[in-house]
């Protein structure tokens, strides 16, 4: 019984090459960067520009345009080192060992980013930086994963070793992310309730929301280059002794790219 | 031998060798006690004050209790080489170290259980919510052994795992410290905690059912 499609198999099988994926993201590289230039500067201007100021919070409303991208870029980077690193667990693809650990700093860094504006957000809204408040909670303990997938990455030598760890206790800590979803539910405390992905109706202006969901895709883009960069130079840095780095590294005409 | 025989023949094994190292018994004890100890200490001797912070304190003491004592959890066992022959055994990995956890359960987190009503009325605890306490701490403590399992496992290979262990497992234990501290802390307020009690069920069931598992992957990870 076959599941999954031949054309599709034999892209999966060719991208999970070393030499193949480092071509290919060299290449795609400049064009995401690209994409993500464009959808930044767009969702920008939306936002601080275009969109009116908010009855109640004034102009201090503005920055959910990297709060909000950033919250949500957390959980799901999470998500996605999870996700690989299963899939480098169970088929043993080098590849996705990678990908879910060049994934890991780059979700601290969105974790850091969405608690410290959530901080500045907080001061002039709620009149103080720090409340002890279900999301926020979750949110520094999402970094605190983080920070054990990264710490626990570094502790062990043989990376190989290194990366079934840190996808087994990824994969222990995506039993936090719905809990950290549902907590708004759960605790009902000082955090408004999520305003964009209520069933019927979003109760944020479209105005607003264009923007914030060009940032969201935006972000989504930074994502991708950053985790690519730093796989890039993962891959290179395990397989110094392959012949194809070998010979990446004798020309040089070719690895500029 | 079946596998019913072989997950009481370790936990046999384990409870006999606890019983004959005493001091890893009354360590994590001691430690628990001491810290519970240590708070009025530091924050003044005001009962009202350490009334309404018992159900924290003592659920912090408690976590932190456990955290220390999981290192003895697989330690002697890597250090002598029984774990790989538990490795190699023909039964199920999981089940075996269900076993070790158990008992470890059995000698570190029971005795908290026994020691933490005296505690509670050093703070101030009304008497209905030393009830609570105590079911929070029965349903409580074997899912830290049982996470922590997990957390010892990946890094019982390391030579200084010990910093890393913390930041590994602590934020795991987050719900447990919520609901089992909430628990305590409404009925101390003389409020319902059905609830609690409910969630703190069913994570117990769920951890001691899925915990196994990555447990022994990470075990096997750390042998090779």
């Amino acid at each position: 019984m076959k599941f999954i499609p031949d054309p599709i198999g034999r892209f999966c099988h060719r991208m999970a090459s070393p030499p193949h994926f480092y071509a290919l993201s060299g290449k795609l590289l400049p064009w995401l960067t690209g994409i993500f230039l464009i959808l930044l500067a767009c969702g920008l201007y939306g936002g601080l520009y275009l969109a009116p100021p908010d009855y109640q919070q004034g102009d201090s409303y503005r920055i959910i345009y990297i709060h909000v991208p950033s919250a949500w870029m957390s959980l799901f980077i999470y998500i996605v080192m999870a996700i690989t690193g299963a899939i480098g667990l169970i088929w043993r693809i080098k590849l996705a060992e990678i990908v879910a650990i060049s994934s890991a700093s780059v979700g601290a860094s969105f974790t850091f980013i969405a608690l410290v504006t959530g901080s500045l957000w907080g001061k002039p809204m709620w009149g103080t930086w720090w409340v002890w408040d279900a999301r926020l909670t979750s949110e520094l303990i999402l970094l605190f994963l983080y920070l054990g997938v990264i710490g626990l990455y570094n502790a062990i030598d043989d990376k190989r070793t290194a990366s079934k760890a840190v996808a087994i206790l990824a994969l222990v800590g995506v039993v936090n992310i719905p809990i950290i979803h549902y907590s708004v539910e759960w605790w009902n405390t000082l955090h408004q309730g999520p305003t964009v992905t209520k069933m019927d109706k979003p109760s944020i202006h479209v105005s607003m929301l264009i923007p914030l969901l060009l940032m969201a895709i935006a972000f989504k883009f930074y994502y991708v280059i950053a985790m690519l960069q730093r796989a890039r130079l993962e891959l290179l840095q395990r397989e110094r002794t392959a012949a194809w780095v070998k010979k990446l590294v004798s020309e040089p005409s070719n690895s500029s790219s | 031998m079946s596998l019913t025989h072989a997950f009481f023949a370790i936990l046999r094994r384990d409870l006999i060798l606890a019983v004959r190292r005493r001091s890893e018994i009354a360590n994590p004890l001691l430690f628990f006690i001491l810290v519970i100890t240590l708070f009025p200490l530091g924050i003044g001797a005001r009962p009202q004050l350490l009334q309404a912070i018992a159900p924290g304190i003592i659920w912090v003491s408690a976590l932190l209790a456990a955290m220390l004592s999981l290192d003895s959890l697989f330690r002697s066992d890597f250090d002598d080489g029984s774990l790989e022959q538990i490795l190699l055994s023909p039964h199920p990995v999981s089940i075996l170290i269900l076993g070790k956890i158990v008992a470890h359960w059995l000698v570190t987190g029971l005795p908290l259980l026994l020691i933490a009503p005296l505690l509670a009325v050093f703070l101030g605890m009304p008497q209905p919510a030393i009830g609570v306490l105590l079911l929070s701490l029965l349903l409580g403590t074997p899912v830290l052994s049982l996470i922590g399992a997990i957390g010892v496992a990946l890094t019982v290979g390391l030579r200084r795992g010990g910093m890393i262990l913390s930041l590994l497992v602590l934020p795991l234990y987050v719900p447990v410290l919520i609901f089992a501290g909430n628990a305590v802390e409404m009925a101390s307020n003389g409020l319902p905690v059905t609830a609690q009690i409910n969630i703190l069920i069913a994570i117990l069931l769920l951890s001691l059912v899925l915990a196994p598992w990555p447990t022994a992957a990470a075990l096997k990870m750390s042998m090779n």
